[in-house]
């Protein structure tokens, strides 16, 4: 079982991480904002994730981790 | 088991980088680079001025913050003092091409043993956009608000094609990371730039080509692709020079 955790309070909202996420499994929280102010990534089926880390790979802010 | 995790060499403090600024992939993938060869206790790095000036703030290594261009004279000083550490600089296309062109050539003429990480954004990111010796033909900025006309501004400089003409450097390539594919591609340049000085085999310049969505006036996403559509012809990726690999030839 793959697990994704986001820190989340670093989430700037770019979204490149979504784009990059071949399952198409992650968005941004519209319903949430951080401490930034910005709308954080989150992930919506963690069961549909294969732990490619594409999504890690493409934060800038290196918010992700990804274990499986 | 993990899969990714932050690397090590990255300090737990927040970059202070733009929302998909690639920055921020690149101070990643070098921290990254110095985990894999172990060598965190003994890398200093020599940050720029631009927007990655910073940078001290980010890597867990030493760090020097240079005077404006001046990371390759700073980096040479360090590295012949200290020959046994691993020297690196991050600089901008401003802060390496632009006031600091003669501090680069020179380090490269030398075949400096050092690694230079060039964040080609084709602008001035820090001081708010102005053109950059790297701007587009025609690109808007600050300081070209009607696009960069040639005629009055020259063309723009292709750094790894420049000095591939000189006899001094190893090692000069360019990347770009707006991709997965091409952040993995980018990361072995970069891993070879600092094994090459490791090896004692002289000057690396890996050239990056990175957004700048906030200066570039796009989301995120369109500065990825504006990589792609407009940078990458005018900055063709790929391998300038590989003295090593030469040699091996004429074997
Ligand atoms: C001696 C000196 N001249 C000019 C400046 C103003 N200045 C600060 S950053 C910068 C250019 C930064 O552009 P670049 O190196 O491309 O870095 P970026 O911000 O795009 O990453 C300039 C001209 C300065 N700080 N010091
Ligand atoms: S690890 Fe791969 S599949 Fe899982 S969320 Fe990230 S990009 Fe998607
Ligand atoms: S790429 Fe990183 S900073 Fe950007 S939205 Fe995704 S998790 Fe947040
Ligand atoms: S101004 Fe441009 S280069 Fe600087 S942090 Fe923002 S997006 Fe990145
Ligand atoms: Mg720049």
């Amino acid at each position: 079982m793959s697990k994704l955790t986001f820190n989340t309070d670093n989430c700037k909202g770019c979204g490149l991480c979504v784009d990059a996420c071949p399952k198409h499994i992650l968005r941004l929280a519209t319903d949430k904002i951080n401490k930034k102010g910005h709308h954080p990534a989150e992930i919506i089926d963690q069961a549909a994730c294969i732990a490619c880390a594409c999504c890690a790979l493409m934060c800038p802010d290196v918010i992700i981790t990804v274990e499986k | 088991m993990v899969v990714f995790q932050k690397p090590h060499a990255l300090t737990d403090a927040p970059f202070h980088y733009c929302p998909g600024c690639t920055h921020g992939i690149i101070h990643r993938l070098v921290a990254e680079v110095i985990d894999e060869l172990g060598i965190e206790g003994k890398t200093i790095g020599i940050a720029p001025v631009g927007c990655s000036v910073m940078a001290y703030n980010y890597f867990n290594c030493d760090m020097i913050e240079a005077a404006h261009g001046r990371a390759p004279a700073v980096a040479t000083g360090v590295k012949r003092a200290n020959p046994e550490n691993i020297v690196f600089t991050y600089q901008g296309d401003g802060d390496l091409a632009s006031i600091g062109m003669a501090e680069t050539v020179h380090s490269a003429a030398r075949n400096e043993n050092i690694t230079v990480i060039f964040i080609n954004n084709a602008i001035y990111g820090m001081t708010g956009g102005q053109m950059a010796p790297t701007s587009l033909p025609g690109q808007v900025t600050q300081t070209s608000p009607y696009g960069r006309d040639v005629k009055a501004c020259g063309y723009p400089i292709r750094v790894c094609e420049m000095l591939s003409e000189l006899e001094g450097p190893e090692y000069l390539e360019r990347v770009t990371v707006n991709s997965v594919p091409n952040i993995r591609k980018a990361k072995k340049a970069i891993r070879k730039a600092f094994q090459n000085q490791i090896e004692g085999k002289g000057f690396s310049l890996i050239e990056v080509i990175s957004s700048c969505p906030t200066n570039w006036g796009m989301t995120p996403q369109a500065a990825l692709k504006w990589i792609d559509d407009k940078m990458i012809p005018y900055y063709p990726l790929g391998v300038y020079k590989d003295r090593s690999a030469q040699k091996e030839e004429a074997k």
